[in-house]
């Protein structure tokens, strides 16, 4: 009786890293051209996953299907599955509000709203919460700070967000997306059209939020993968050609293609 | 060589002349208007002409009635015009980018942006001024709101495909829903565009004489009222103007100034919103 009772530890969860999202037989269309094929990855939680590879080669598509942004452009679909703690994403009658307060996505060209810097962190939280006015400022002090930017705007809040620098405007929209406290962050080549030091800052930023949360990088720039991520895919051409541990990856690939891309035969 | 240089130089100058004389001849006719409307005009400004309601023939008095016949059917129409008019162009580049429909409206409103003002007077008299019986500043107000509407129409559309789409994939990706993100981020992002296409509408339908002589019609007394005839500033320009009488010639004129400095300084407004906010 009493063994019954007791809750039984599932075999995965004895395993050291629990994929936190399962892509399945993925595939992508832009129309009719095909940009992913077959692709079927694990992401493991709280790690960072590299996505390298040529443009072109289905990196960024991949990202823009683990939160359905894609669905805002009519001639884009995707096929195959995609389980998020073992429930389909793709699946429509997943509502979409929830997956992409669980799944948030920061982009290459930092896009603040232009309105304050204060209203651009409390404009989609206030729109999952009812928080009071000093709930919503410690919400928005305590997004600030796990960006690393609450120092740098503590006393200018009521600013234009647009008056910031732009590596500032990109922690901010790390800061926006943090505030609703998503599980898994996507990141889409976040520093490409940044300068060196404030990518310094946010590739701290991404190791310090690897502690709590599933992070997908997509990146152009290997010494950034290799820095960043524990582990890497690259892919080329729709396909994922080869998936590991980033010191693997980059010390021991075991595919040729891999093998040529990190040793810049092409890219 | 030598002579490809030459040729090449020669076809230089000859653009550039034509450019620049193109403009000159423009720039001619636009200036001695101004000039001889402010020659004429400038003497009939006085108190009275903002004091005063319009006289009958051989006595003195201003434009009063016509100033407030004006100011309120233009509201009125702002009113009418400028909501409906975002709310489509909201429509055209927001939700009905990929549908034919939009393509369909998005041609029609090009349309309505060309028709000719009388006959949008017309068709207001048919539909308006004729079933109600008699001639009102009501009617005016639509007339002019319709011709407001496709403006709004067209230019908030262009200041919404402004914003760029990533600004779009970024409040969509917080998973805010579309009516929310077109609200909050979306106007907010292009309302000094928006703003500029209202106010340069206005400037349009400021001057616009054959909708309303259809319409409000004129009013020679004061007439708060808006279900009756209105004087407006247009209409007693035109009247006033084709009159034999010198002191009705002087308010033309005054009137005539007072429009094109309203018109001028929306125009300024404008242009000095746009150069603020895109700094």
């Amino acid at each position: 009786m009493i063994e019954l009772m007791e809750p039984k530890v599932r075999p995965e969860q004895q395993t050291d890293a629990p994929a936190k999202i399962e892509v399945r037989d993925l595939e992508f269309f832009y129309g009719k051209s095909q940009a992913l094929k077959d692709v079927s990855l694990d992401v493991p939680a709280h790690a960072v996953t590299a996505i390298i590879g040529p443009s072109g080669c289905g990196k960024s598509t991949l990202l823009r299907t683990l939160n359905r942004i894609y669905e805002i452009y009519p001639d884009q679909h995707a096929e195959g599955e995609i389980l998020i703690d073992g429930q389909d994403i793709l699946d429509r009658r997943f509502p979409l509000s929830e997956l992409r307060r669980r799944v948030g996505m920061v982009f290459q060209k930092p896009t603040p709203f232009a309105t304050s810097i204060r209203n651009n962190v409390a404009f989609a939280l206030s729109y999952y919460e009812r928080l009071s006015k000093s709930e919503m400022s410690d919400r928005i002090e305590d997004a600030l700070r796990q960006a690393a930017l609450w120092d740098e705007v503590k006393d200018k809040l009521g600013a234009s967000a647009l008056s910031l620098s732009g590596g500032q405007q990109q922690r901010l929209c790390i800061a926006r997306t943090l505030a609703v406290r998503p599980d898994v962050i996507l990141l889409d080549e976040p520093t490409s059209a940044l300068d060196p030091i404030s990518t310094a800052r946010i590739e701290e930023l991404i190791h310090e939020l690897r502690q709590r949360f599933t992070i997908v990088i997509v990146t152009h720039n290997m010494q950034q993968a290799a820095r960043v991520s524990q582990r890497t895919a690259f892919f080329h051409l729709g396909e994922l050609i080869e998936v590991g541990d980033t010191a693997q990856i980059f010390t021991n690939p075991r595919v040729q293609r891999t093998q040529d891309y990190i040793t810049g035969r092409y890219g | 060589m030598g002579l490809i240089l030459l040729r090449r130089r020669l076809v230089d100058a000859l653009a550039f002349l034509f450019a620049s004389g193109a403009t000159l001849f423009g720039l001619f006719w636009l200036f001695w208007i101004l000039w001889t409307t402010f020659r004429q005009g400038f003497g009939a400004i006085n108190v009275a002409l903002f004091t005063q309601m319009t006289p009958p023939p051989g006595s003195a008095g201003g434009l009063l009635n016509a100033f407030y016949g004006s100011a309120v059917m233009i509201l009125l129409a702002v009113i009418i015009g400028a909501p409906l008019g975002v709310a489509a162009g909201t429509y055209l580049a927001e939700h009905g980018r990929h549908s034919r429909l939009a393509k369909v409206v998005s041609f029609l409103n090009d349309v309505l942006l060309s028709a000719p003002s009388i006959v949008i007077g017309l068709f207001v008299y048919e539909i308006v001024v004729r079933t109600s019986g008699h001639f009102s500043g009501y009617a005016g107000a639509v007339a002019l709101a319709m011709i407001l509407l496709p403006i709004v129409v067209r230019t908030s559309d262009e200041a919404l495909r402004l914003v760029p789409d990533q600004m779009r994939e970024a409040a969509f990706a917080l998973g805010i829903p579309r009516w929310r993100v077109t609200a909050q981020i979306l106007y907010k992002a292009a309302l000094t565009a928006i703003l500029t296409g209202v106010l340069l509408g206005v400037a349009r339908i400021a001057g616009e004489t054959a909708p309303l002589l259809f319409t409000a019609l004129n009013n020679q007394f004061w007439s708060g009222s808006l279900s009756g005839p209105l004087a407006n500033v247009p209409v007693v320009i035109f009247q006033y103007a084709m009159s034999p009488y010198d002191e009705w010639h002087a308010l033309a004129w005054a009137g005539a100034l007072v429009l094109t400095l309203f018109v001028l300084g929306l125009n300024l407004a404008v242009r000095i919103i746009a150069k603020r906010t895109s700094k």
